[in-house]
């Protein structure tokens, strides 16, 4: 449990960290220094008109998940001036509509979504923004713009594109000729994973290089696990292996551990911790992580207080937060993840 | 008897033989290895565990949809960090007593409770995966490195297989020995055929079907075990939709869903049917999707084929 309290801490402190980052150029706070916000330079972290921030995501399944909740909880409580009201997470699509309904009939200032679909959910996100309720969508987009006011969320072809280049540049370097390529990835059937597929291939293409195979696991260590140990036995000489998800990925590192085998470099996603200590380690063939770092709640939830205040972001010029800002995914190698590890997620 | 059963099991031994020779073709380099065997038996040994379990409940005439939640609860509850600090035995202990508990709940509901086993085993399968994500707060819990006698189960080889290959092997030994040689196995047979006429002939058959559940749940703490040997974590994500695979293998392996007929060796057969599927499909880089439509057609002819034997030998 104190470890839990701790956790949070550095949560926390990644949180202020990135959103210092954007808002100011003084140098980051240490973030074990981070139990209060950092001061912003304009001053927008001072307490304004208070606001009640509505919160719905789906149910954490999976230590992403979970991590998003925890951050937007943790942010909020920074906040003498935000009163957070989550709902009741939930994977069913029926009960989202109607929690987000109860957050819009409770009038708060502004809602913060997740949605389990952007589609499905699109309609009572469009009700919110027509009762005067400035929706914050999160991550997985809603189809209309007119259903939300702001959208911030991950890069999903971005990731691909860094774990293409990270694999790219790496071989290329080793001079393998027709190089044997995996990829692992999540749920095939999501948007976001075929984006993935799609950043990672044309990244490689760029080497002139293409993946040999690819096969899909569902997001948990038990079917990474099952996937990981089918391609080993596929293909008895790998060169490189990206695997899209670093929760699936204890699954897959335990796979390729019980076969004994380590000539390749793999490239995991998201940016859980278990990664990067694996990374820092160097005791395994996981050398690289891509980012999808669920720190993107934070960021939303200060983006709610800010449109909620009616205050703009104090670095850039405009007097509103901007429509819509994509995070980059950033690569974690043994080089940089001392600066990472504070951002990682418990899967 | 045993003639419907030799034929139902040449059915099976046919369709594996026909795999493998798909196998052999398609990936001469790749499938005979002894590496890919070794794998594909892994794979499968922690459902299989699973599986005998599940034989005893259908043939006594019942159904356990939760076995995949009971050995998610297991794993988790062995793997939290009270647990673990107790070292590798006592985390072993623990994933069967959880198993254990929770069969034994499910057949107390099932058996003296008298709710009907679909509903009693499905409240299970709900609330044991409830538990188990509340126990890890969702998140997926490593075996820390003092307690890593656990994965040795996955890493140690003895003549190159792996020990929980060998704990598979023991629990379908010690499975058939009860089915067919004790009057365990005899009464189970009873309850499932005709429970009347077994309460008649003097059979406690509340009990008895009490302790079939209790079982299924002992094999579901096993296959924990064995998950976390494989995965090196307890998760309550581990054995999603494991009742399905479960019941299938049970199903191809021709044990009649009303109960009191059915074999263990079908039920194993059934299962390697569908691991060597799964397997094929990796090694040839095929689609998810497909595998689960070859996955469920194979389902529907084992049964058509079945009923026809069936007619054929009455």
């Amino acid at each position: 449990m104190t470890e839990n309290v701790a956790r949070r801490g550095f949560l926390v402190g990644g949180a202020v960290l990135l959103a210092t980052g954007c808002t100011s150029n003084e140098p980051a706070a240490a973030p074990s220094s981070a139990a209060a916000p950092a001061p912003a330079a304009s001053g927008n972290d001072q307490p304004g008109t208070k606001v009640v921030i509505g919160f719905s995501a789906p149910a954490a399944d999976h230590g992403w998940i979970a991590a998003i909740a925890k951050n937007a909880e943790a942010t909020a409580k920074q906040y003498t001036d935000v009163e957070f009201r989550p709902v009741d997470p939930t994977n069913d699509i029926n009960q989202q509509i109607s929690a987000v309904e109860s957050l819009i009939a409770a009038k708060v200032a502004a809602l913060v979504i997740l949605p389990n679909d952007g589609q499905q959910l699109n309609q009572v996100a469009l009700q919110a923004t027509d009762a005067g309720i400035p929706v914050i969508n999160l991550d997985r987009v809603f189809p209309d713009k007119l259903a939300y006011r702001t959208w911030i969320g991950g890069d999903n072809y971005g990731m691909g594109v860094a774990a293409g280049h990270y694999i790219g540049a790496k071989l290329k370097e080793k001079g393998v000729s027709n190089p044997v390529i995996l990829e692992i990835q999540g749920i095939a059937t999501l948007p976001l994973t075929q984006d993935r597929s799609k950043g990672f291939a044309d990244a490689l293409k760029t080497y002139g290089f293409s993946v040999t195979a690819k096969q899909d696991a569902k997001f948990t260590v038990e079917t990474g696990n099952q996937v990981a140990a089918g391609l080993l036995q596929a293909h008895k000489k790998i060169d490189a292996l990206w695997n899209h998800d670093d929760d699936q990925g204890v699954g897959v590192l335990a796979a390729i551990k019980e076969a004994n085998r380590s000539e390749f470099v793999m490239v995991g996603g998201a940016g859980s911790l278990n990664a990067m200590k694996e990374i820092q380690s160097g005791s395994s063939v996981l050398e690289a992580t891509v980012t999808y770092s669920p720190t993107m709640a934070s960021s939303a939830i200060k983006l709610a207080r800010l449109i909620a205040q009616g205050k703009g972001m104090s670095d850039l010029v405009e007097n509103q937060v901007p429509q819509s800002i994509t995070l980059a995914s950033e690569t974690i190698t043994k080089e940089n993840v001392e600066k990472y590890l504070p951002l990682g997620f418990e899967s | 008897m045993s003639r419907l059963g030799q034929m139902r099991h040449l059915g099976l031994f046919v369709a594996i033989g026909l795999l493998v020779i798909v196998g052999l073709i398609t990936k001469p380099d790749n499938f005979a290895t002894t590496s890919n065997v070794v794998s594909m038996l892994s794979l499968a040994a922690t459902i299989g565990v699973i599986t005998v379990g599940a034989t005893f409940v259908i043939i006594g005439g019942g159904i356990d949809l939760s076995v995949g939640a009971i050995m998610a609860l297991a794993s988790v509850w062995a793997t939290t960090l009270a647990t673990q600090e107790f070292g590798p035995f006592v985390m072993a202990v623990c994933a069967i007593l959880v198993g254990t508990g929770a069969g034994l709940v499910n057949g107390l509901l099932v058996a003296y409770g008298r709710l009907v086993p679909f509903i009693a085993t499905l409240a299970m399968l709900v609330a044991a995966r409830g538990l188990a994500q509340r126990m890890s707060d969702r998140k997926t819990q490593l075996i820390q490195t003092g307690n890593s006698a656990i994965v040795e189960l996955s890493t140690t080889r003895l003549l190159g297989i792996p020990l929980l290959v060998y704990v598979f092997a023991l629990v379908v030994v010690l499975g058939w020995i009860l089915l067919n040689r004790t009057t365990f196995g005899r009464r189970t047979y009873a309850v499932g055929g005709n429970p009347e006429a077994a309460r008649l002939a003097g059979i406690d058959v509340r009990r008895h079907t009490m302790l079939l559940y209790a079982l299924s749940g002992l094999c579901c703490g096993i296959a924990a075990i064995l998950i976390m040997a494989r995965t090196t974590t307890g998760s309550s994500t581990h054995g999603d939709l494991y009742e399905l695979d479960a019941i299938a293998a049970v199903i191809i392996g021709g044990t009649l869903l009303t109960g009191g007929r059915g074999t263990i060796i079908g039920s194993i057969l059934g299962l390697l049917i569908f691991t060597l599927i799964t397997n094929l499909f990796i090694l040839n880089g095929l689609n998810t999707s497909d595998q689960l439509i070859a996955k469920g057609l194979i389902i529907v002819v084992a049964v058509l084929l079945q009923r026809r034997n069936l007619k054929e030998i009455r």
